[in-house]
């Protein structure tokens, strides 16, 4: 970091290595994320994961990778093949666009945007939209009610998930993910997790927002777009070979944003909780424990049923959501932020 | 469209579609296809296609002697073989008037006991899979795998086994069986709860099947359905108790019944089935009987005498009978195989009008078919 700082580079030359810098921990986090779950998902299931390609298996990624490269991609007859090929970049192009405002440490982030949190949510609603195109293009039934499906799932929780975005808005007063993890500084209380002075309900938000980051990722036990037991593979029923790849990247890509926006609006981003390392470390120990949560709770519930899920959006987390931005709104009223 | 608007409305204002879901498809376990003609989500009719592992057991039974038979009983519901075989000795038995030593009943119990858990352990795997839960799959194999251990000790064989005899079975059990049937009574009871604590009382499972296509005992009758499928229907019909047969009559167990109907009531009927057997299996080691393991006299040419003869057994899915038509000679006339697992498919079409396609997915998985036990 210091190494860094010291040395005086133009900002042009500053925001493509720091874009640089986010695609290559977006292709790393991808490849050993999926790695993490597989080894994870051993643990959680008695089996050892992945052993045998390398060291506990840690190339079993890279032989993934050169084994999805070399597979023909395959568009089907009849289908859009603009379309179906536009997809999977579409999912993970927001992911990468967006983790450039996510201040990674007190001077690690590519651009610190004042309205950096309405960019992560206005690219992150291209995700829906690309998912939606990947089944429609397709051409296959299955791909086409797994499209149908993730439309309704993800307009259903970015609403929730907005309103607690507004919540924190209202208790942060800005706009800027630097500045609301400035505001948290200074000892684990005064993370906006434990911030019970402005909302006495924000575990209750935080879990809001961890379960509608679950549902807008698509990740068990929200998975309705893959759902391999009803619809085979869902929207990506279609695709082989690298296609396929790039969607799988762009879901660990956006699980990686989803729990670094978690970080930094609850969790303190890069804080540390008593003063010892650089920030950087205690933001990626925060990132990963949430990653790890992820994949545990995904190999621990089975799916929930597809009404079930919309009912719990629609008539539990909107009201609660609603609920704590009112309960919010009214204590900055009586006792000021 | 509500789905019932859909199937009255006449055949140009329909908007429907067909999902065809099989012979290849996650869900069906095996080749079973399901033609589902879809409104949206909500399925309007299901229409099973049978006959993809069609293997003529039928046919074969009447160009082979009994003996030679017996193996493809084994092969007809492949989680449940010893029940399979125990329906077709028991049949022949009854044809013969061979008198069956006590031994080789109580070890026909254990047996199809513990064949009955092992079966019930993968439908669980097998059916949390449907529902989106991966990880239960694991371990209920993994307690299978201790019954799988046990039975290829005593039969050879691990899946398919063809240990039942006509007038016993073929090798006594030894001290090392019933040490582990003990070691695995103990060992499951806990496996039970942790169950019951991890699975059964999770609430997403619960949303998932509580009130969840429910069949009623009506139904049942109508298509003849049995096993778990009428038993969560409230009917506490089982074979073992209602036509008794081998060593069942000795010992006390519980039928488990759940009035309810829906995919929760069938799945705790099986959950509470594998307590019940666990049951069986403890008294029946308790009080094994020493003594012969087969019947003395057994004729090396098996002639049955003409006219039927019927045996049914409670399989793990549900009745099976076996029913022989013989003209004395040395090849059965007919054999007539009555599985459960065709019943019990013949009223999903009933069963999922108007269930969402995970709904159809829960029931089919709720109704525990095995394929080839379904075309025989």
């Amino acid at each position: 970091m210091s190494a860094l700082a010291a040395i005086q580079i133009g900002e042009p030359l500053r925001l493509v290595l720091f874009l640089l810098g986010i695609m290559a921990f977006v292709g790393f986090n991808a490849a050993y994320l999926v790695w993490a779950e597989r080894k994870g998902a051993g643990r959680f299931q008695r089996r050892v994961g992945p052993s045998e390609v390398g060291y506990a298996g840690l190339l079993q990624p890279i032989a993934d990778a050169v084994k999805l490269l070399t597979k023909q991609v395959l568009v089907p007859p009849g289908a859009d093949a603009t379309l179906f090929r536009a997809a999977p970049i579409l999912v993970i192009a927001p992911a990468l666009i967006s983790l450039a405002v996510i201040p990674f440490g007190p001077a690690l982030a590519a651009r610190d945007l004042n309205v950096g949190l309405i960019m992560i949510f206005a690219f992150g609603s291209v995700n829906v939209m690309a998912l939606m195109l990947g089944g429609w293009s397709s051409r296959n039934k299955y791909a086409i009610i797994s499209a149908a499906r993730v439309v309704s799932q993800n307009v259903a929780y970015e609403i929730p998930m907005l309103l607690v975005v507004v919540t924190m808005l209202l208790v942060t007063g800005t706009m800027s993910l630097t500045k609301i993890v400035e505001d948290q500084a200074g000892g684990f209380w005064h993370w906006n997790l434990f911030r019970l002075a402005a909302n006495p309900l924000m575990p209750l938000t935080f879990l809001t927002f961890y379960i509608c980051m679950l549902a807008e990722t698509n990740r068990a036990p929200f998975d309705m777009a893959e759902a391999e037991s009803e619809l085979v593979a869902g929207a990506y029923t279609e695709y082989a070979g690298m296609g396929f790849g790039v969607f799988f990247m762009g879901e660990y890509a956006n699980i990686l944003l989803g729990c670094s926006l978690a970080t930094v609006l609850f969790l303190g981003g890069w804080q540390c909780p008593f003063g010892l390392l650089p920030g950087v470390f205690w933001f990626l120990v925060k990132l990963y424990l949430l990653v790890f949560s992820v994949i545990w709770v995904r190999w621990t519930f089975p799916r929930t049923q597809f009404y079930g899920l919309l009912n719990l959006s629609w008539k539990i987390l909107i009201p609660l959501s609603l609920g704590t931005l009112v309960l919010s709104a009214a204590m900055i009223k009586l006792l000021g932020r | 469209m509500s789905p019932s608007e859909v199937i009255a409305a006449p055949e140009g204002q329909r908007e429907t579609f067909v999902l065809n879901l099989g012979p290849q498809h996650p869900a069906t376990h095996g080749v079973l296809r399901l033609k589902l003609t879809m409104d949206g989500e909500f399925i309007v009719r299901a229409e099973p296609v049978c006959g993809y592992i069609h293997r003529m057991h039928e046919k074969m039974a009447e160009n082979r002697s009994y003996a030679q038979f017996l193996p493809n009983t084994s092969r007809i519901d492949y989680l449940s073989a010893m029940t399979y075989t125990h329906a077709f000795v028991g049949a022949v038995e009854r044809a013969a008037k061979l008198e069956v030593p006590p031994r080789a009943e109580f070890i026909r119990v254990i047996t199809s006991e513990l064949n009955r858990i092992s079966s019930h352990l993968v439908w669980l795997g097998a059916y949390l899979l449907d529902l989106g839960g991966f990880t239960p799959l694991l371990y209920a194999f993994d307690d299978r795998e201790k019954i799988l251990d046990l039975l290829e000790g005593v039969t050879g064989a691990r899946l398919t086994y063809c240990y039942y005899r006509f007038g016993g079975v073929c090798n006594d059990v030894d001290e090392a069986f019933t040490r582990g049937t003990k070691e695995f009574v103990a060992y499951m009871r806990p496996r039970l709860d942790m169950y019951r604590a991890l699975v059964t009382d999770n609430i997403i499972l619960r949303k998932r099947l509580v009130g969840i296509a429910p069949i009623s005992a009506e139904t049942c009758r109508k298509y003849g359905a049995t096993g778990p499928v009428i038993r969560g229907s409230g009917v506490a019909y089982d074979v073992r108790r209602r036509e008794p047969y081998s060593a069942y009559p000795l010992f006390d167990f519980e039928v488990p019944n759940f009035p309810e109907g829906d995919c929760m009531a069938r799945y705790l009927v099986r959950m509470e089935e594998m307590a019940q057997s666990l049951r069986i299996i403890e008294q029946a080691v308790d009080r094994l009987p020493e003594g012969p393991v087969m019947a003395t006299a057994v004729p090396r040419v098996l002639k049955l005498p003409a006219g039927d003869v019927a045996y049914a057994v409670e399989a793990a899915r549900g009745r099976f009978m076996v029913h022989i038509v013989s003209d004395n000679k040395e090849i059965p006339y007919r054999v007539k195989l009555r599985t459960p697992s065709l019943s019990n498919l013949s009223l999903f079409e009933e069963a999922s009008q108007g269930l969402v396609l995970p709904d159809a997915v829960a029931l089919l998985g709720s109704l525990d078919l095995v394929i080839p036990d379904i075309d025989r």
